[in-house]
């Protein structure tokens, strides 16, 4: 790729391919997303949504392909992509046995923001995030949108220029699952960053999203605007409908036991 | 090497705040040594099968024990490191620009901070018991140096047994099944010449053994040290330095 390209994009993407032994997981995917975008990836369970977020925040290797974050290839300098990414798990990382502010702390050190940096950094995040208040309470006595908004503080921490968001609003009620976007789209405006979200809620897609693509089966069905996806399926089309026609809407495709256990937990610990 | 330093710290301070906030199993674990050193200790003296040389049977056994406990805590580790695979933690951690090795030695200190809660319960009652304990500071600090060191060893091992099996429910097999025999073949309870000679040859290699040798020099009066402090810190320090070449490569195959 060249460095043109690289400066435009802060995500791309070549051929990139996972394999879980005969499974091909994520097949042959091609992602070319600018700087500043909040882009969308949808598809059924089992599409390879959370596999390709994984290949891209360098927590797991591709069978073949390349992409770069950042600008840096993810196989040949994945530090250098660590520290210009942000990443908030489907599952909920945030330790309920520490405080909100000793979780931030945590985060500060390991990305090693200098000491005289670190209490205004993790003020400013508490106060974006509205959690000031309940900043030195444990977190397991938080509700299921405050460990969200915790776990965006942390990931925004170090300011970096790409956000990876794992459906972040899983489990969470509309009012908690509004103010997360809020944020989102605050982040995008404060901070220009750039973030690339799973989810299986349309609304959110369409919310939220300039670009989105829709997964079927580890390939891309569709990548474009959601009004555009919409208008493409006739004047009433809706998001479900757009989601429907291109993440392939078969009963059969609901994830693996773990994947479902997995979004269960979370789901549970959030609510 | 200063980043790899902050680093570490920044996870052994998380553990400790945790461990403070809730010592449930920090307690609980002290249990069966105490049992160890209150019944076990105490009804074998009586029998006096087992030749300790000078020692009393209770105070032979009294270094084996805090090794014990150092095991048994050490080794259940990696049942952590699961749940916080299965919470995301793992994830969170891997996601940041900190070095592998600093996120494993972080774990490794931890456990010896665990370990030396053990060492002093440990300590407690021995003293009660009338064990004839060194209480010199060198002694003291070198007691220290060898439970930390001997729970980085037993807990990055947890943790390389928590990277392949990746579940709970087949870590707490694995772990019942390897703690009763490293105990057992060792020079914990009954001394290395009354062995059989092929019991006495894993006893060898079993980096407990060193352990409970440097213990028993250092923590009792009399107690005799059988390798040297020299060979038993340096075998443990090359355990110690494998495993975590081992479980710096595995720790984060968690997150796949």
């Amino acid at each position: 790729m060249s460095t043109a390209t690289s400066d435009r994009f802060a995500i791309t993407t070549s051929e990139l391919t996972r394999q879980f032994g005969p499974l091909t997981a994520v097949d042959h995917i091609e992602l070319r997303i600018p700087y500043g975008e909040i882009f969308g990836l949808l598809g059924a369970n089992g599409a390879g949504k959370s596999t390709v977020i994984k290949m891209l925040t360098t927590l797991l290797s591709p069978t073949s392909g390349a992409a770069e974050v950042g600008g840096f290839d993810i196989i040949k300098s994945p530090g250098e992509v660590r520290r210009r990414i942000g990443y908030v798990s489907q599952l909920v990382s945030a330790d309920g046995a520490l405080t909100g502010y000793e979780n931030l702390r945590l985060s500060a050190k390991l990305y090693g923001l200098a000491k005289a940096e670190r209490g205004k950094r993790i003020a400013d995040a508490l106060d974006f995030m509205g959690l000031t208040d309940s900043a030195h309470k444990l977190v397991k006595t938080y509700s299921g949108g405050m460990i969200r908004r915790l776990e965006l503080a942390q990931a925004m921490l170090h300011r970096p220029a790409i956000l990876f968001l794992d459906e972040p609003t899983i489990g969470l009620d509309p009012v908690a699952r509004h103010m997360v976007w809020d944020r989102l789209l605050d982040l995008r405006r404060d901070y220009g960053m750039t973030v690339l979200i799973t989810t299986h809620d349309m609304e959110e897609a369409e919310m939220l999203s300039d670009n989105l693509a829709i997964l079927h089966m580890g390939r891309i069905s569709v990548i474009g605007k959601p009004a555009e996806l919409r208008a493409g399926l006739g004047a009433d089309a809706t998001m479900d409908d757009v989601f429907v026609h291109y993440a392939g809407g078969l009963i059969h495709e609901g994830g693996t036991f773990r994947e479902v256990a997995q979004t269960r937990r979370t789901a549970h610990r959030l609510g | 090497m200063e980043r790899f330093i902050r680093e570490s710290a920044a996870i052994v301070e998380v553990e400790l705040i945790k461990l403070i906030r809730d010592p449930t199993e920090i307690i609980s674990r002290a249990v069966q040594p105490v049992l160890w050193l209150v019944v076990f200790g105490q009804v074998l003296a009586q029998v006096r099968g087992i030749h300790t040389g000078q020692l009393s049977y209770l105070a032979f056994i009294t270094p084996g024990i805090l090794a014990q406990s150092v095991l048994f805590s050490a080794i259940f580790y990696g049942i952590a490191i699961i749940w916080e695979r299965d919470l995301g933690v793992v994830h969170k951690l891997l996601v940041s620009p900190a070095r592998r090795s600093s996120l494993v030695f972080g774990k490794a200190v931890a456990a010896g901070f665990r370990g030396i809660l053990q060492a002093v319960v440990i300590y407690l009652v021995a003293l009660v018991m009338h064990v004839s304990i060194r209480l010199d500071p060198l002694a003291i600090f070198a007691v220290l140096g060898s439970v930390m060191l001997g729970s980085g060893i037993f807990a990055t091992f947890s943790l390389i047994i928590a990277c392949i099996v990746k579940t709970r429910e087949r870590f707490m097999g694995i772990g019942q099944l390897l703690t009763m025999p490293m105990f057992f073949a060792s020079n914990a309870i009954y001394p290395l010449d009354i062995m059989p000679s092929w019991l006495r040859v894993i006893a060898q290699i079993n980096p407990l053994t060193y352990l409970i040798d440097a213990l028993r020099g250092l923590v009792i009066t009399g107690g005799e040290n059988i390798y040297g402090y020299g060979v038993d810190f340096a075998v443990m320090l090359a355990v110690f330095a494998i495993l975590l070449f081992i479980a710096v490569r595995l720790y984060p195959t968690l997150a796949e």
